[in-house]
């Protein structure tokens, strides 16, 4: 059956591959190379070392980014995740109109960043100018903004993550803790929590690698207003390309940094997770 | 049971009372789409009074001034055209490199897993380089961008899906003298209908949604996207025109809202099915 296969490679493969190789293999090589050296269109580039990653380090704008982002993805994580996991737990109870609920909370989701920063850009400015505040005025501001931003996008689709975990929780189990004499917040805590433990390392996964991968939000809500101190590292990783002409080479080396970070954080977020499942 | 039932109906009501706070955002957006422009920055949180209501005049300025229907146009080209070939390329791909074994195939599904993890700013810069040097920057030259970017999630779905046939009813169609082409829409296509509307919906999304990568790709003096519009509108200098702005969002909204309720059964499950990418 292979043999007969293998001729067919040109039909089934290639297309994908070439798109493939064109879209993904050739840019992330390029940029590879591209942060060993100093350039402004490809035909000049010369090789300089690491000297792009030691400016980078030095640009404190970045590291700004770097905290700002960190901090963020980690408040939004728990925020987003205990917001779900109480919607999940609640929208599993025995009530009229359960499905019409979760279609709502889960909207949100389906709608674009850019859509999202100004929709939320006009409720926020609105509600802080009665005080003669606004949203580029304060990076804390744009910071609990982005919170509650990302939290209204992300929420409804963690829920149904944890829906479909808890809903995969055989019901003896509960019932036999019942008979044993656990009251509700025992069988949470001994029961529910350490059988959703698939679900919440999905969920945190993913609010962590979207926590640090933000882009389209931050440019839309605060554009790093005011003067970059609302900046997330993806936003300052454009910026440091398309809006200062010699620093392309330091754009470049800044993507391979941001590259390994959200990769580093993705794998050790998903090792410590994963200790805590228990098989079924 | 009368104290239980009482607790659900007062759930019902709490969540009632919630779900409607919590599309309130939307609902905002839409009224100011009818206010004067001069009035939506001052009271964004009133309904349009005789005084302040204009009709259509924002989604008429946004459509004669911005080009917002051309965008909405574009965005649906792009949208369809790319998931369909994504669809088609992906799922042909990856039913051979499941069924035929060796390093190439191996090396392909590894750098499919390994570009999903890959943010998109590594490769941002050199890939609005090489689209433009090979003249992609139309939205026909897109859909083979999105193709190679979109391939890394959707060949990891398909193969997963692929592993779960059993063999034989392949072998047999071969074994009845179909061509692999022929086994492949007669008899494979047909069994990963689930895995086409999972990958199908999450492509959509994304794909409708984005914004940098058409923004850098694309010849944005000829071609924008609804996100590309609305960015130039907020980005441009001097006056921001609001009114143009709340119409061009309900515009990108309406359309995810309307897809959302007639396919959310599917919408859900698939969204859910891309999750465990991780």
């Amino acid at each position: 059956m292979q043999k007969s296969i293998r001729r067919y490679f040109p039909v089934f493969v290639l297309p994908t591959l070439l798109a493939f190789t064109i879209g993904f293999i050739i840019p992330f090589g390029m940029g590879l190379w591209l942060s060993f050296c100093e350039f402004t269109t490809v035909t000049d580039a010369k090789f300089v070392g690491f000297k792009n990653y030691i400016r980078a380090f030095q640009d404190t704008v970045f590291l700004h980014s770097f905290w700002y982002t960190a901090l963020f993805a980690v408040v939004s994580l728990v925020f987003i995740n205990l917001l779900a996991f109480l919607l999940a737990l609640a929208l599993t109870q025995k009530m009229r109109g359960t499905n019409i609920f979760r279609t709502v909370f889960f909207m949100p989701n389906l709608i674009g960043g850019i859509v999202l920063g100004y929709i939320w850009q006009l409720i926020f400015n609105g509600i802080l100018a009665p005080y003669g505040k606004a949203l580029n005025l304060n990076e804390w501001y744009g910071f609990v903004g982005l919170v509650i931003l990302v939290a209204w996008q992300q929420v409804g689709y963690m829920m149904i993550i944890y829906i479909a975990g808890l809903q995969s929780i055989p019901g003896d189990l509960h019932e036999a803790a019942s008979i044993d004499g656990a009251n509700g917040l025992e069988k949470l805590f001994k029961i529910t929590l350490p059988m959703m433990m698939p679900s919440i390392t999905i969920c945190t996964f993913l609010s962590i690698t979207n926590g640090f991968k933000l882009f389209d939000q931050n440019l839309s809500l605060t554009a790093g207003e005011p003067s970059k101190m609302s900046e997330m590292m993806a936003l300052n990783i454009y910026q440091t390309f398309f809006g200062r002409t010699g620093w392309e080479g330091v754009g470049q080396a800044k993507a391979v940094l941001f590259f390994i970070l959200v990769v580093g954080i993705g794998l050790i977020q998903l090792r410590i997770t994963r200790s805590k499942e228990v098989q079924q | 049971m009368a104290k239980k039932r009482r607790i659900s109906m007062v759930g019902s009501v709490i969540f009632t009372v919630l779900s409607v706070i919590y599309i309130l955002p939307i609902f905002v957006v839409l009224f100011n789409s009818f206010k004067k422009k001069a009035y939506i920055n001052l009271e964004p949180f009133t309904l349009p009074t005789e005084k302040t209501f204009v009709g259509l005049d924002n989604y008429l300025a946004a459509i004669k001034q911005y080009g917002l229907l051309d965008a909405v146009g574009w965005t649906v080209f792009i949208t369809v055209g790319s998931v369909l070939v994504i669809l088609l390329c992906t799922s042909m791909c990856a039913w051979y490199i499941t069924r035929v074994q060796g390093a190439v195939s191996k090396g392909i599904y590894l750098l499919c897993v390994f570009s999903m993890v890959v943010p998109f700013q590594m490769v941002m810069f050199t890939l609005a380089l090489v689209s433009d040097r090979l003249r992609l920057n139309t939205p026909w030259g897109i859909i083979i961008v999105y193709l190679g970017f979109g391939a890394g999630l959707a060949v990891f779905m398909f193969c997963g899906f692929v592993k779960s046939i059993p063999l034989e009813i392949e072998e047999a169609a071969l074994i009845d003298g179909c061509s692999p082409l022929r086994t492949f829409f007669r008899v494979v296509l047909p069994i990963m209908q689930p895995t086409y509307i999972s990958v199908g919906i999450l492509e959509t999304m994304w794909i409708w949604n984005d914004f940098l990568l058409p923004y850098l790709v694309l010849d944005t003096n000829k071609y924008k996207t609804v996100s590309i519009v609305i960015q130039y509108m907020k980005g441009s200098f001097g006056r921001v025109d609001m009114g143009a702005i709340m119409a061009a969002l309900i515009m990108a909204v309406i359309p995810v809202v309307v897809f959302y309720l007639s396919c959310q059964k599917y919408i859900i499950k698939g969204v859910a099915a891309g999750a465990v990418k991780g």
